[in-house]
Formats: structure tokens, C-alpha cells, sequence
């Protein structure tokens, strides 16, 4: 049994985020993280090895800097790490990103036990979109917004958060499953795992690797493959210092309430 | 199999996926159908609702009633509860017999796990969580010349250009996004619940509506998961970092605690399902426990809408919650720092000022 945990390196948005004139992300002058749902999946990945003794691949799709951030996984506690790198894959939307990742893990193989885990979604993007799509490009079932796996003989049972509840969900590997925050708490880097991971391997594959994989079709990859495109990215007004609402209380109010449904807040 | 070999022109009409659960609607159906009705008249299209699960046809005539031209419904006894694998698979023949041009999904916990699934299965491209929508250029114009910095007048747009342009905001509304689609259908997107507006609901319309119930056609092998249970519960312990509005209180409601708590409570309640934080004088006087206390020390929130009640903003506080997309502060003396990050400030007592709020947001979401 493998499990694949895919993981993104995204810039630091709780610190101030700078934005370009065009209205772009000025990614070089942030500081990048790896993705916090990520490190929930990760976390569930470990916990199911500590369990089975499975073998654990941290995936990730980027620039080769990325490196580093699969060397942080494997300290935390992954047998080695994945880089998906080209400049092919650049500009990828999210339909495009699944073929890749699908096609990579293809590549490597995936087996009758394998597991993939995602974290929910990503906090640059917030689209919650490439889980899915990696799933269905591999043509396998997914369970979004889990909350909890537990293994039992050669099925999981998934709880699957929903906005009121849950639902728990029975499905068999190969699968895809994509993590909440409130699963776990994920562990700390131990000192030995810092040491040790630097001899453990991180396969790197590019387009010329992995050109010959079906899903690899250079018309579906890239800016150029990709469905959607921005056509316009822009900021939204300067906060500037705010408004102060004045009147009676009551005045002040309805002109507040009117205010934050003109902006759909309420 | 790519199912997109088919000319972008031959792909007509508007399309709502309508979700139900156990047999009843949701709110964002009647949102999406009162979008997709205006989308559908800028195009000079009719609007279509696909509505799935088991004995539901008769739900179908209230979508008409916001303004549907036809609800499609695929009725099986497997739909009953939601599966990836039934509904992906039903929507997706149902698409690809009829082909629509656009196909709006709501972006619940279902949504955001069928849209992205279908999308990959459709080859086409799909837009998460968008905002705000136009298919008319003239419309799109209009939105950036209120929403945005853009200098509308010294760009050269495409006025028919008539790709569905969906808006997101991106990295926490710091940036906005508008995102097309232009080479393949259905144009895809799921839409957040509860910002796009729902019309009067018109019983003639309802009664126009034309309901088609379309085969539905699923093998045993085609359902890899087993739903086992479905569990409702009660809302769960205060969780500021998830929540989408919070309400804190500070020092300010000190000349009646009780009440300046309760306050705070029906205020999160009426704004939408939010949670009660403090300030460190808040938590540090034993008001609150130490698990709600906002800032520096505490926890660091990014809530949709974030109410301060009598917090005078020390960068403390300002730390753990100047990231809320939304900031509206109440503070009787107006020269409190807390004023500089606000979005909306009411300078008042926060005794009289936030009942007036209760109202008034209660009587607007009527």
C-alpha cells in the first residue's frame, strides 16, 4: 500500500499581501508556506502508516525550489518526495494541474491498495477543484472534506463533513480522499527525521519523463491547454480609512445593513 | 473519451443544477435560478434547472416560480442521498445529450465535490465559488466601474464578447479574479451561497414551467462508494478560526457584561450562524474563555465579517483580526485606533447601537 499526498507550496497570506500594478500576485515578494490543509493530509497519511507500515510520497507540482518543501514532508515523517517541474506545466489552471498530477502518478504507478490524500483546498486559490479532477482523470472514486479515515480490512470509512453533519462513506481503494483541518493535529518535525531527510530520494520528472503518459497531451497542459483563463484580475477598491456611519443609532444601523447587502456580506 | 469535440456554438441555454437534500430545496436553488434567469435574458436564452433525487418531480414547479422556462428531472431511487459517482454520472448524460451553453452550480459541500468531478469529466473548464457573473460586456463594464480600480474608460473591451465572466476574489479578497471560458462548454461555475439575490417568487411563472423527467440510467458497477449513515448535529463548539462571522466583544460592554454578551450572541446569530470572540481585557476579566480571546496572543481570524463591540484596537487585537475581509466596529469614543482598519465604524454607545444592528440586519434578510 502507497499513499500519495499531494501537496502545494503557496505564498504566506497571513501577512500582508502584496499585489502588482497589473493587478497580478506579487508572488517573489512573499514568503511561501506549504499549504496548510496540506500538512492535514499528510498527518492522515502518516497516522495510516504508523498503522500498516505503508509507504508515504509527498507529490507536488512547482518550481524546482519546491524541493525544499518536500524535504520538510520527509523530515515530518514521508518516505520521499514527488516534483512535478516543467515549463510546460506552467500556467496550468485546475483542469490542466489534474492531468499532470494524475499523469505523474500514473507514471509512478498506482495499485489496487494506493491511497491518494489532498488537502481541502488551497489557500492561494481556494478552489478546491484539482482533488476532484485528479480522481476522475484517474477514474477513481473521492471523498471530499473528510474528517476522519478509518481503515478497515481493505475498505475505508470515511466521515465526510457536510454544512449540518456528516456522512459517513464507505469506499475501496484506489481512492481519493480530500481532508479538513479539524482531522488531526499534524505532528511536529522530529530531530531525527530532520536529519535523516536529506538521503532520502526525491524523484523529479519533467515533461520529457512523463511525455509519453496519455494524460500528458500537450494541447490539455499548461496556460495554453488550460479550460479557463483570466481574463481581467483586478483590486478591489482601497480600504482606505473606512467609513464612519453617523445618525441616530438606528440610522447608523440601517445604513450599515443596507451597505453589507448591496455587498452581498449578508 | 473527450466529450468537448462539439463547436462552442452549439451549445445553447442556461443551466442550474438544483440540489435537494431529503426532499427539499435549498436557498441557493432559488439564488442560482434568479441569477440564471438574467444571465438567460442577456443571452436571449431559455434557463433550464437539472434537479436530482428520488420522488422529487414535485418539487420541480417552485424552481419555475423564480423564473425557469423548464426543470429536467432525473428521478432514481439511488439519488436519493448524494454520491459522487450517481450524480456525476447522471448529470454528465443529461449535459452531454442537451449540451448547454453555461452551468451554474451551487457551491455547498456538494457542489464544490460535483462541479470540479463533472468539469474534469466534461473536458471543460470550471470557476469556484465566483461571486459575481455577466454575459452581457456592457454589464461586466458597469461592475468594474463600481467594484474596481480599473480605469474602465482606457481599456478597449470587446463589447460582444459573450463568454459567461465569472468573478472570484482570490488570496482573502485581496485581488479579484474574472475568469472565462472560451473554448469549451458548458462554461462551468459554482457559485457561493447566499450572495447572488433571489427574486419574487411568481406563480404564473410556476405554472408555465415545462418539467421533463429524463431517464436515468446507472449500473451497479458505476457506484464505487456506500453512503452508510447521514448524521445531522447540532451546531459544534465555538470554532473562531472556520467562522464566517464573528462578533467580539472588549472592555466597552463592562457597564453590563450580561448583556453586552447576550448582544453579541443574537448579533452573530442575525448576521449568519456566527461566533462569539474577545479581547484580551475581555478574556483577562474572565468574561469569555481563554479559547476565544482574538489577537497576538490569541488566536488570528479571517472571517468574512468581523464586528468589534466596544474594542478600542489596540495592535494587539489589530494583529489577530485585520485580515477579515469585512470589518465593521461599534466604540464610543471615535478617536479609537480600532476606527483606522474598520471598513464601516458607528461611534455610539454599543447598547443602543447594536440592538438597532439586531433589527435592521434581521428586517434586511427578510
Amino acid at each position: 500500500m502507497r499513499i500519495y499526498v499531494c501537496v502545494k507550496q503557496v505564498p504566506d497570506t497571513s501577512g500582508k499581501v502584496a499585489v502588482n500594478e497589473d493587478g497580478t500576485l506579487n508572488r517573489a515578494s512573499m514568503m511561501t508556506i506549504i499549504n496548510p490543509d496540506d500538512f492535514n493530509a499528510m498527518e492522515a497519511a502518516l497516522a495510516l502508516k504508523d498503522e500498516t507500515g505503508c509507504r508515504v510520497t509527498a507529490v507536488t507540482m512547482g518550481p524546482l525550489s519546491a524541493e525544499g518543501m518536500l524535504r520538510e514532508l520527509i523530515a515530518m515523517g514521508a518516505d520521499e518526495g514527488l516534483l512535478i517541474s516543467g515549463r510546460e506545466f506552467g500556467g496550468s489552471d485546475t483542469y490542466a494541474t489534474s492531468q499532470i498530477i494524475a499523469g505523474a502518478i500514473t507514471h509512478l504507478g498506482l495499485q489496487e491498495e494506493d491511497v491518494i490524500l489532498c488537502g481541502r483546498q488551497a489557500i492561494d486559490g481556494d478552489t478546491a477543484q484539482v482533488g476532484p479532477q485528479i480522481a476522475e482523470k484517474l477514474d477513481i472514486p473521492q471523498v471530499t472534506y473528510a474528517a476522519g479515515i478509518e481503515k478497515q480490512d481493505n475498505v475505508l470509512k470515511v466521515k465526510r463533513l457536510m454544512e449540518d453533519g456528516y456522512m459517513t462513506v464507505e469506499v475501496q481503494p484506489p481512492c481519493l480522499i480530500t481532508c479538513v483541518k479539524e482531522m488531526n493535529s499534524p505532528r511536529y518535525l522530529t530531530v531525527k527525521g530532520i536529519l535523516e531527510c536529506f538521503h532520502k530520494p526525491i524523484m523529479v520528472l519533467d515533461y520529457e519523463a512523463l511525455k509519453d503518459e496519455p494524460l500528458i497531451d500537450s494541447g490539455t497542459i499548461g496556460l495554453k491547454g488550460s479550460p479557463t483563463n483570466i481574463f481581467r484580475s483586478f483590486t478591489p477598491p482601497q480600504k482606505g480609512s473606512g467609513v464612519m456611519l453617523t445618525g441616530s443609532a438606528q440610522e447608523a444601523a440601517d445604513a450599515l445593513v443596507s451597505q453589507l447587502l448591496k455587498k452581498h456580506a449578508i | 473519451m473527450v466529450f468537448n469535440s462539439a463547436a462552442v456554438g452549439e451549445f445553447h441555454d442556461i443551466w442550474v443544477f438544483c440540489e435537494q437534500r431529503e426532499g427539499k430545496l435549498l436557498n441557493t436553488d432559488f439564488e442560482l435560478i434568479s441569477e440564471g434567469r438574467k444571465l438567460a435574458d442577456e443571452r436571449g436564452a431559455k434557463l433550464m434547472g437539472v434537479l436530482l433525487g428520488s420522488e422529487v418531480t414535485g418539487l420541480a414547479k417552485e424552481l419555475g416560480g423564480y423564473g425557469a422556462d423548464k426543470i429536467i428531472v432525473c428521478d432514481a431511487p439511488e439519488l436519493a442521498v448524494y454520491t459522487t459517482d450517481a450524480y456525476t454520472k447522471v448529470l454528465c448524460d443529461v449535459v452531454m445529450e442537451k449540451q448547454p451553453e453555461v452551468l451554474l452550480i451551487g457551491a455547498s459541500h456538494i457542489g464544490r465535490d460535483l462541479g470540479p468531478r463533472c468539469a474534469a469529466r466534461l473536458h471543460t473548464g470550471l470557476t469556484a465559488d465566483c461571486t459575481h457573473l455577466d454575459i452581457d460586456m456592457d454589464k461586466y463594464v458597469d461592475f468594474l466601474r463600481e467594484s474596481s480600480t480599473v480605469d474602465v474608460d482606457a481599456v478597449n473591451f470587446k463589447m460582444e464578447d459573450t463568454n459567461l465572466k465569472m468573478t472570484r476574489p482570490a488570496f482573502g479578497g485581496h485581488l479579484m479574479a474574472t475568469i472565462i471560458c472560451p473554448r469549451f462548454r458548458p462554461c462551468m461555475s459554482t457559485v457561493r451561497p447566499g450572495v447572488m439575490k433571489k427574486g419574487e417568487f411568481n406563480q404564473e411563472y410556476a405554472d408555465n414551467c415545462e418539467i421533463e423527467l429524463y431517464p436515468v440510467s446507472l449500473t451497479a458497477e458505476e457506484l464505487k462508494t456506500k453512503v452508510l449513515e447521514v448524521v445531522k448535529e447540532a451546531k459544534q463548539v465555538v470554532d473562531l478560526i472556520g467562522a464566517e462571522v464573528i462578533v467580539s466583544i472588549g472592555r466597552g460592554i463592562s457597564k453590563d457584561v450580561e448583556l453586552g454578551i447576550s448582544l453579541a450572541n443574537e448579533l452573530a446569530e442575525a448576521l449568519g450562524n456566527g461566533v462569539v470572540g474577545g479581547s484580551r481585557a475581555a478574556i483577562d476579566a474572565g468574561w469569555l474563555g481563554s479559547d476565544c480571546q482574538i489577537g497576538q496572543t490569541g488566536k488570528t481570524v479571517h472571517p468574512k465579517i468581523y464586528v468589534t463591540l466596544g474594542i478600542s484596537g489596540a495592535i494587539q487585537h489589530k494583529a489577530g483580526m485585520q485580515d477579515a475581509e469585512l470589518i465593521i466596529a461599534v466604540d464610543k469614543n471615535d478617536a479609537a485606533p480600532i476606527f483606522e482598519v474598520a471598513d464601516y465604524g458607528i461611534c455610539g454607545d454599543l447598547f443602543q447601537v447594536v440592538p438597532a444592528m439586531i433589527a435592521a440586519v434581521r428586517k434586511g434578510k427578510e
